[in-house]
């Protein structure tokens, strides 16, 4: 047996061996707290998950401003499409993580899912509440010479290409997290609001808020996509249990296609 | 060979003992790179000799190290024939084009997709499934049992039979198509898929008139071929994908959000009156 030399390196968590198993841990560190012998009963998990994201506990107005994010985002709802693709592995009886493999997969994308809001935070990371900067970027979107794996965006991040106005909810989220903004993020948000809206020819949308949010609270876009991914999941993973096997009863568009190339009924040619 | 019924298996190579013996220390005769230059697959040089082959043999040699260009010939034109649907009404392909629709990748939309076929109603879970009930009914008829006792027995304690029945619709049109394509290659009239069409003919004849699905047939043709239900299963498991991704890049070309938008009346509410929280 070789002697192990690769290592771990985390500044995240630390643990120590129980006495009779070198593979089990005594005790586990987060960011230098006993997560077992401490943390455990002290912290809600909305703390936790900033301290393992952040390395450092939130400050009470952020852990309330990070909660009360995670209700606004939890569940988007069943005509939302990652939470519908949750909902087809539920109707077919797919395995429960697929659901969430699903929603995680259609959440992802840059209409409305976390790319949306990785490429809102880097607007606000480089806007700032700079309205000029904000009016130029969204008529002179960057652009990047490279292909890459993700499609083009098609509406300025954000923002929904298929709104009207700005939805009701999508507004007193962003009402509810400005009174909870200590900074200058939210209240900014909400006075040009309706300025950036009619800049980008499409009403704010939730992914538009929760970047704000998140970029308010000090998280760097990366953090931003992986947290909207992480706090959509709850209604995806409700809906598709409460839909199991109910396929009788789902969506089906069964006259809901029609297909413009058909070449009709014709004998097999493969012969 | 039949394969066993699944028991749970109670390893004895456990514990902190097994974990230190193999900290740093993987032994396999499955597979390695070099960095030198050479791959190693079941004990056969990659770069020079497997990788020269078409891909499904690739594929089903990494599953079990068997060589059978007409089996995997077979298993190609099962994908082709019955699993590749490019409808985005069903289900694990609608994953992959509401990817599409909300500007996902097309890994992250084929990645969704092939872990939502692993389904009971139809996909991996029926696939397998059948080809498990093949070989119990034929060991249950080898120990004296009757077949119609044996359908009604697995209908009656499972509720189903696995390769028997669809959603949707009851025919299934791929079974046709596919006995011919098997006939083809030489297959189709050993004793498995002759028991398959003696269970349909029960079922057809039930109160539920269950028909054959192409599950049923394909676990048939399968087990005569004398595939376990763990090499099925392994086989299976990409077979949708070329059905998928023409789902997601329709998608992708056609207006976000365009796929199936639903308005907010479509919801159908049964649930509890609206309330407030915390009131009494």
């Amino acid at each position: 047996m070789k002697p192990s030399k690769e290592s771990i390196v985390t500044k995240i968590w630390n643990e120590e061996p129980e006495p009779d198993n070198p593979f089990a841990a005594r005790a586990c560190y987060c960011s230098g707290f006993d997560v077992y012998g401490d943390l455990l009963g002290k912290i809600s998990w909305i703390q936790y998950l900033w301290l393992l994201i952040r390395l450092e506990p939130p400050e009470p107005a952020q852990a309330r401003m990070l909660e009360a994010l995670a209700v606004g985002l939890a569940n988007p709802g069943p005509r939302e499409p990652s939470v519908h693709a949750a909902m087809c592995a539920g109707v077919g009886g797919s395995t429960r993580a697929s659901a969430l493999i699903a929603a995680l997969s259609v959440g992802a994308g840059n209409l409305g899912g976390a790319r949306d809001v990785f490429a809102a935070m880097g607007n606000w990371a480089d806007c700032g509440t700079d309205l000029a900067a904000w009016r130029e970027r969204i008529r002179n979107p960057p652009v990047d010479e490279r292909d890459d794996v993700w499609p083009s965006f098609e509406h300025p991040p954000g923002f929904d290409p298929n709104g009207a106005g700005c939805p009701t909810p999508v507004r007193q989220l962003l009402n509810h997290l400005t009174v909870l903004d200590p900074g200058p993020v939210l209240p900014w948000l909400q006075q040009n609001r309706e300025v950036l809206q009619h800049e980008a020819d499409a009403p704010l949308a939730f992914s538009g808020v929760a970047a704000a949010a998140l970029h308010a609270l000090g998280f760097t876009p990366e953090q931003g996509e992986m947290l909207f991914l992480l706090l959509r999941l709850p209604g995806a993973a409700a809906h598709a249990l409460e839909q199991k096997m109910n396929w009788a009863k789902f969506p089906f568009f069964g006259n809901g296609l029609r297909l413009t190339d058909d070449p009709g009924p014709s004998s097999p040619d493969h012969e | 060979m039949t394969p066993a019924h699944r028991v749970p298996i109670m390893s004895e190579d456990k514990g902190p003992e097994m974990l230190a013996r193999c900290e740093d220390n993987w032994v396999t005769a499955m597979g390695a790179w070099f960095p030198e230059g050479r791959v190693v697959l079941r004990g056969k040089d990659v770069l020079n000799d497997l990788g020269h082959r078409p891909w499904m043999e690739y594929f089903i040699y990494g599953i079990n190290g068997q060589e059978d260009s007409r089996f995997a010939r077979f298993v190609e034109g099962v994908w082709a024939l019955t699993t590749s649907y490019p409808d985005p009404r069903l289900w694990n392909n609608r994953v992959a084009a509401l990817a599409g629709t909300t500007r996902s990748t097309g890994v992250l939309a084929l990645a969704a997709g092939i872990a939502v076929s692993e389904a009971s109603l139809y996909g991996l879970r029926p696939i397998r499934g059948a080809l498990d009930f093949l070989y119990r009914a034929d060991r249950k008829l080898a120990d004296g049992a009757i077949l119609e006792d044996v359908v009604w027995e697995e209908l009656r304690t499972y509720r189903n039979v696995f390769g028997y029945g669809r959603p949707i619709t009851s025919a299934d049109e791929r079974v046709a198509p596919l006995m011919k394509f098997a006939d083809s290659l030489g297959m189709g009239k050993g004793k498995f898929i002759q028991l398959a069409f003696e269970v349909e003919k029960i079922l057809k004849q039930s109160r539920l008139k269950y028909q054959m699905n192409i599950a049923g047939a394909v676990a048939g043709l399968v087990a005569d071929e004398g595939r376990t239900p763990d090499d099925h299963y392994y086989m299976a498991a990409l077979s949708f994908v070329a059905g998928m991704m023409p789902c997601y890049i329709d998608s992708l070309g056609k207006p976000g959000g365009s796929l199936f938008p639903l308005r907010v009346t479509r919801i159908d509410y049964k649930g509890a009156p609206p309330r407030r929280w915390g009131a009494a």
